[in-house]
């Protein structure tokens, strides 16, 4: 496989005049490679260090094994018509033009593996049915392709049959990386999460003097002593946020603004060094086993805490992971009968939703008047706001259906007096990924990465040039610094984007105003 | 890969950091800087001297926040902002940085 080159060429597409399906251009992405993962990356998490002795008929072995373990991708195999209506909704697909990019076309990568090795016309007559064998050119394609599917699922909502489409590139990466084919910085990352307790790489001492420095900044700005506090036992809250959140611009404006709810309410709250990261990359390879270890780390700091709620920050596939899985992977929440779910049902307060996100916990608090804001401190914004796929199609917050989408809108009307929504088609469960999403954010994708945000781009070019939108919010770590990177090919400032919680900062009253 | 300098090699990933920290000289600094078309400045030395001084005490690099605060401190308010960072470092004060002072490049969403 070629490397790729090391600086490689990126470049934004032109805005459409109309949002008409691009051009194919064959084989226009097929030089676009993650970085494979080295051996220490791969062992250090329990798969092969390199493509391993015979890993054609292991690669079939494990799709057999997925097939088996999960019914779900046995009928997205099966029932794939090729109608079409997905090939136009990928992100990838309209900044890149590639045909390959088309999800019907990327899942064929897999499903014509599957004919040969799994139906009988296949094994019988594979040129009839276009059927493949595992070759070294179809992992080929397979590394390069699935990397370029952020698991955003925006097409699966236009799927006539509901084929989850991201799930078939989970199985993909998992087949991958049980044969020894790893994505560097998706492995590298969950390495340090095991290690040292967050993505980032960042040491108790470390977070504990960031910490420190917020605290400060907070009394200068605002004369209120606002607490980020660490490893404190029996506080009633224990909050995991992506550790972007505490090393990164604009992420850290959003934690400053955890801070400062919970201040103004009263509530006891803390982070956790050993758990110092909500992300879960596990769920972006496909990997059940490194999804359910990294979610371990949230329930051992809570029992270890003695807290009584688990809140979730600013990031989308942490939230789907906490909201759809935890449940089942680590016994939070409720229903589970055995001991091990029932020392931490215990303990957590049934009053709160378990766990919430941090958007539940604000809103609540601003519908039961609890929250003061001068609105008029976020007047020089005219805010949109950008859907995060994981939240938006993999997850819920709040009693109703749409809570997801209505919450987080329904706090920024709450702190700001200038709202505009985006185009119809592009936001709420048919929003468009930020193009860094599912492990894709990464520096030797960038070029991939700038043509996936153009739909989204387009979309904000559409509100910035007619209503004046200079600040779009988004709750998810991933979008914040997928975007503060690619707004400047599109003539954007990347100080534009931004959180939720940043604008609930800049207008929450502390109690001691003058 | 890896760069030749005054007869040694030494070896850096394939995004062109350095792979052995205990490597890095202000030579080596300056090699990996043209590799990134950033001229070193007194300015640009003020900013890796505190990654790497950072970095020695708490194996990462500092937050954003801190390094814009530690600058801003050091060089007045008006350079205390990740505005000037990036014009210094235009691919960000984090990853480009962070590479010509011979640190790993901090990872996850960022």
């Amino acid at each position: 496989m070629a490397a790729p080159d090391a600086k490689p060429k990126v470049e934004a597409p032109a805005y459409r005049e109309f949002p008409t399906i691009p051009a194919l251009q064959p084989e226009a992405m097929a030089g676009s490679n993650p970085y494979v993962a080295a051996d220490k990356h791969n062992e250090a998490i329990g798969f092969p260090g390199a493509l391993v002795e015979g890993w054609e008929q292991k690669a079939i072995a494990k799709m057999g094994e997925l097939l088996g373990k999960y019914r779900s991708l046995r009928v997205y195999m099966d029932s794939c018509v090729h109608c079409g209506a997905c090939t136009d909704k990928c992100h990838y697909f309209i900044g890149t033009g590639d045909p390959k990019n088309m999800p019907v076309a990327r899942q064929e990568l897999m499903r014509s593996v599957y004919r040969r090795y799994f139906t009988l016309p296949g094994k019988l007559f594979p040129g009839l049915v276009g059927a493949r064998d595992m070759t070294k050119d179809v992992l080929d394609d397979w590394f390069r392709y699935y990397n370029q599917c952020s698991e955003c699922r925006r097409c699966s909502v236009f799927c006539p049959y509901g084929i989850d489409t991201a799930e078939v590139t989970m199985a993909a990466k998992e087949i991958m990386h049980s044969v020894g084919l790893g994505h560097k910085y998706v492995n590298e990352i969950i390495g340090k999460v095991h290690k040292i307790g967050n993505n980032l790489g960042l040491p108790g001492p470390a977070l504990e003097d960031t910490l420190q420095g917020l605290e400060e900044d907070v009394k200068e700005d605002t004369g209120a002593d606002v607490r980020y506090p660490l490893d404190v036992k029996g506080a009633e809250v224990l909050l995991v946020t992506p550790s972007a959140d505490f090393f990164a611009e604009p992420h850290v404006e959003s934690l400053i603004g955890y801070g400062k709810v919970f201040h103004a309410a009263g509530i006891s709250w803390t982070l956790s060094s050993a758990a110092s990261e909500a992300g879960n990359f596990g769920m972006f390879i496909g990997s059940y086993d490194q999804m359910r270890k990294i979610a371990m780390r949230v329930r051992e700091a809570a029992l270890e805490l003695g807290v009584k709620r688990i809140v979730v920050g600013e990031c989308g596939h942490a939230w789907r992971v906490a909201y759809s899985f935890w449940n089942t992977l680590t016994g939070i929440g409720a229903g589970a009968n055995d001991p091990f779910a029932v020392e931490l049902q215990k303990q957590l307060d049934p009053n709160y939703k378990q766990p919430s996100h941090i958007c539940e916990v604000t809103w609540d608090l601003i519908r039961q008047g609890r929250l003061k804001f001068d609105k008029s401190a976020n007047d020089h914004r005219i805010i949109t706001f950008h859907d995060s796929c994981n939240v938006a199609r993999g997850s819920r917050m709040g009693d109703d259906p749409g809570g997801q989408f209505d919450i987080p809108r329904a706090i920024i009307k709450a702190v700001a007096n200038n709202y505009v929504e985006m185009a119809r088609g592009t936001t709420r469960e048919k929003t468009f990924c930020c193009g860094g999403g599912g492990g894709l954010l990464t520096d030797e994708l960038l070029d991939l990465r700038v043509k996936g945000a153009l739909p989204r781009m387009e979309a904000l070019k559409a509100v910035a040039d007619g209503k004046g939108v200079n600040f779009m919010a988004t709750i998810c770590a991933i979008c914040k610094a997928q975007f503060t990177k690619v707004l400047p090919f599109y003539g954007f400032k990347m100080g534009m984007v931004g959180g939720v919680h940043q604008l609930v900062s800049t207008a929450i009253q502390l109690g001691n105003e003058q | 890969m890896a760069i030749e300098i005054n007869g040694k090699s030494v070896e850096t990933d394939e995004e062109g950091y350095l792979v052995n920290l205990a490597d890095w000289d202000e030579a080596i600094a300056g090699v990996l800087a043209q590799q990134e078309n950033v001229t070193m400045t007194d300015q640009h030395w003020e900013v890796i001297n505190f990654l790497r001084d950072y970095y020695n005490e708490f194996q990462i690099a500092p937050a954003v926040r801190v390094l814009t605060k530690a600058i801003g401190k050091k060089l007045g308010p008006e350079k205390g902002n990740s505005q000037y960072l990036y014009e210094l470092f235009p691919y960000g004060p984090a990853k480009q940085a962070c590479k010509i002072a011979g640190l790993p490049k901090p990872t996850g969403c960022v």
